[in-house]
């Protein structure tokens, strides 16, 4: 039982892209897509988590392996984004779901009500992204410095200081 | 005369007055940097608040700016103590990216270094939880045998604890005969002296008494807990990255996934114990299938990635343009993303890599697994001893580097 291939993948995502669309209706699906060995699909914030309860308690991705910010400055009116990648253990089958929002409206209904492991994942993505999660129980910094007003991973963020001009790496890329 | 004692007019003191503990940032019994504040009821503990990130080190934002090949080092520095299980597993994500197929040789070659790395985390581990039962003889026998398989990395790659070894494609160079021969004195030593280590703690009366019942964990909770690794295992979950997605052509070896019942401090360590020798065992049966000479192949053709020999540089056109190319980091990779995740020393350590075909990845994020499973600390040590939560920590493989990346 090595790497899923392409069929396999494929065969995963239209039966999960049935499953969800029949549970919580074809329109909270924006897109759907197979993308190396696991099936990606694209929701609508709003649906996030009756999709995440519906794979847990419907079809056994009992497993949260991680979640992680996203962002995109030039998506216009999605520049945020979070991805959440679901396991379901006795059957081996993977899937990764991700939803898109403004930056001006970063707020996302939070996962600790489905996975109690979501909170510092969820943490640890306010710390770096400032994505808001709405209900969370203790929304707090987690690795940064408390009193730190930024949000280190944007992309607008620098990571060396821009001031110097002893340095000079535009002929490298980013 | 018993009538005057209850119906005594003396107040008792309705409230309990607890007591606030902080618990590091820098305890000698913790093993690295943690702090937890404690709210104690005598030696009891009542609740426990952890704070994190004293090492963190930004290695997520790090990333954003080097090419795939710098990142390397980087990985290094998340579970420092089985550094080439990192390694290899960022490799192999951006082999997975490139879509490269190595030869067998060389994914033989690099299990036999994973799973030396996991026989030093596990060596680590287990004798600590030793240390603090009160048994630091063990650890200091068997960490002799962590720092022989640090000469092997050294033999191999140059470094010892921060090995970044391997490339992306494969190894630097040759394993030389030394390297085989210092790996056959480990496999005919290490087992004696891994019996004598249990001879001295798996039936001892006063560590089974201390560790038995000892911040136990449920499969549910654990499972809950994004839990991954032997502190899994010894819950009594059979899961095991090397099995059910096997890389590295886990699939051909034949190897036991050892289980606990209770989750309790004994079982994880029983567990790791376990694994030590399915692990020597994995070795062995790589070595019996390996060519050992200086002929076999020890990278695979991934010449926009894998830097050619010098005197192919010099002396061949192409080989120069590549050379250029990795060193100015000019790659091109594909636009795409992916997600590659190998059984490190204490759980399942994932890379999810967004590339958009520039010469530095897009996005990096790494499932480190102690930083998932550190949340449910609090609640394993709620209404313990203090004594127990030290040795609760230490059994749970907790790296700051990991858990602060």
């Amino acid at each position: 039982m090595a790497t899923a291939t392409n069929e396999q993948t494929q065969a995963l995502l239209d039966q999960v892209r049935e499953a969800l669309a029949q549970a919580i209706g074809a329109d909270a699906i924006v897109s759907a897509e197979a993308s190396y060995d696991f099936p990606v699909l694209v929701l609508k914030r709003e649906n996030i988590i009756a999709a995440l309860r519906f794979f847990k308690e419907q079809l056994g991705y009992n497993f949260l392996t991680t979640l992680c910010g996203l962002h995109y400055p030039d998506q216009k009116g999605k520049e945020m984004g979070v991805m959440y990648q679901l396991h379901n253990m006795p059957e081996n089958k993977r899937i990764r779901l991700k939803i898109f929002f403004p930056e001006s409206d970063a707020e996302v209904p939070t996962a600790t009500v489905v996975w109690p492991t979501a909170n510092w994942m969820e943490r640890q993505e306010f710390d770096f992204f400032g994505i808001r999660f709405k209900g969370h129980p203790n929304l707090k910094r987690i690795l940064n410095m408390d009193d730190i007003t930024f949000f280190p991973m944007r992309k607008e963020f620098p990571l060396e200081d821009q001031t110097r001009d002893d340095k000079d790496d535009s002929m490298f890329g980013r | 005369m018993s009538d005057t004692i209850i119906n005594s007019d003396i107040a008792q003191p309705e409230e309990k007055v607890y007591s606030t503990l902080n618990l590091g940032p820098t305890h000698p019994a913790t093993h690295g940097i943690f702090q937890n504040i404690l709210k104690m009821d005598g030696e009891i503990i009542m609740e426990a608040v952890p704070t994190i990130g004293y090492i963190h080190r930004a290695f997520e934002k790090l990333a954003e700016r080097r090419p795939f090949n710098q990142i390397t080092p980087i990985t290094d520095r998340l579970n420092y103590c089985s550094s080439p299980i990192n390694n290899m597993g960022w490799h192999m994500t951006v082999e997975k990216l490139i879509g490269a197929e190595l030869p067998k040789r060389v994914e033989y070659l690099r299990v036999i270094v994973m799973e030396l790395a996991r026989i030093a985390d596990h060596i680590i581990c287990n004798s600590v939880i030793g240390v603090d039962t009160g048994a630091l003889s063990g650890f200091l026998y068997v960490f002799q045998w962590r720092e022989y398989i640090y000469e092997i990395y050294e033999e191999i790659c140059g470094a010892r604890l921060t090995t970044n070894i391997g490339r992306i494609g494969g190894f630097e160079r040759q394993w030389s005969d030394k390297v085989w021969q210092k790996i056959e004195h480990f496999l005919k030593e290490f087992p004696k002296v891994n019996k004598e280590f249990e001879k001295l703690l798996v039936r001892n009366r006063i560590f089974m008494d201390r560790t038995i019942n000892c911040g136990p964990l449920k499969p549910e909770m654990a499972l809950e807990y994004g839990f991954t690794g032997p502190n899994l295992r010894a819950a009594g979950v059979d899961y095991d990255v090397r099995v059910m997605n096997p890389y590295s052509s886990y699939q051909d070896f034949d190897f036991v996934v050892p289980i606990g019942t209770q989750g309790d401090v004994y079982d994880r360590f029983m567990v790791r114990q376990q694994e030590m020798w399915e692990s020597m065992s994995i070795i062995q049966q790589a070595m019996k299938n390996i060519d050992r000479s200086q002929k076999g192949e020890f990278h695979g053709e991934v010449p926009e990635f894998y830097l050619p020999e010098k005197a192919e540089v010099y002396n061949n056109m192409e080989a120069l343009i590549y050379h250029f190319k990795i060193v100015m980091g000019e790659t091109d990779v594909p636009v795409g993303e992916v997600y590659h995740s190998v059984e490190g020393g204490n759980g399942e350590l994932g890379f999810y890599l967004v590339s958009d075909g520039g010469r530095t990845p897009y996005r990096l994020h790494f499932r480190r697994p102690c930083f998932i499973y550190y949340q449910a600390y609090p609640e394993m040590i709620k209404g313990g001893m203090l004594s127990d939560a030290i040795l609760t920590m230490s059994s749970m493989n907790v790296i700051a580097g990991e858990l602060d990346a």
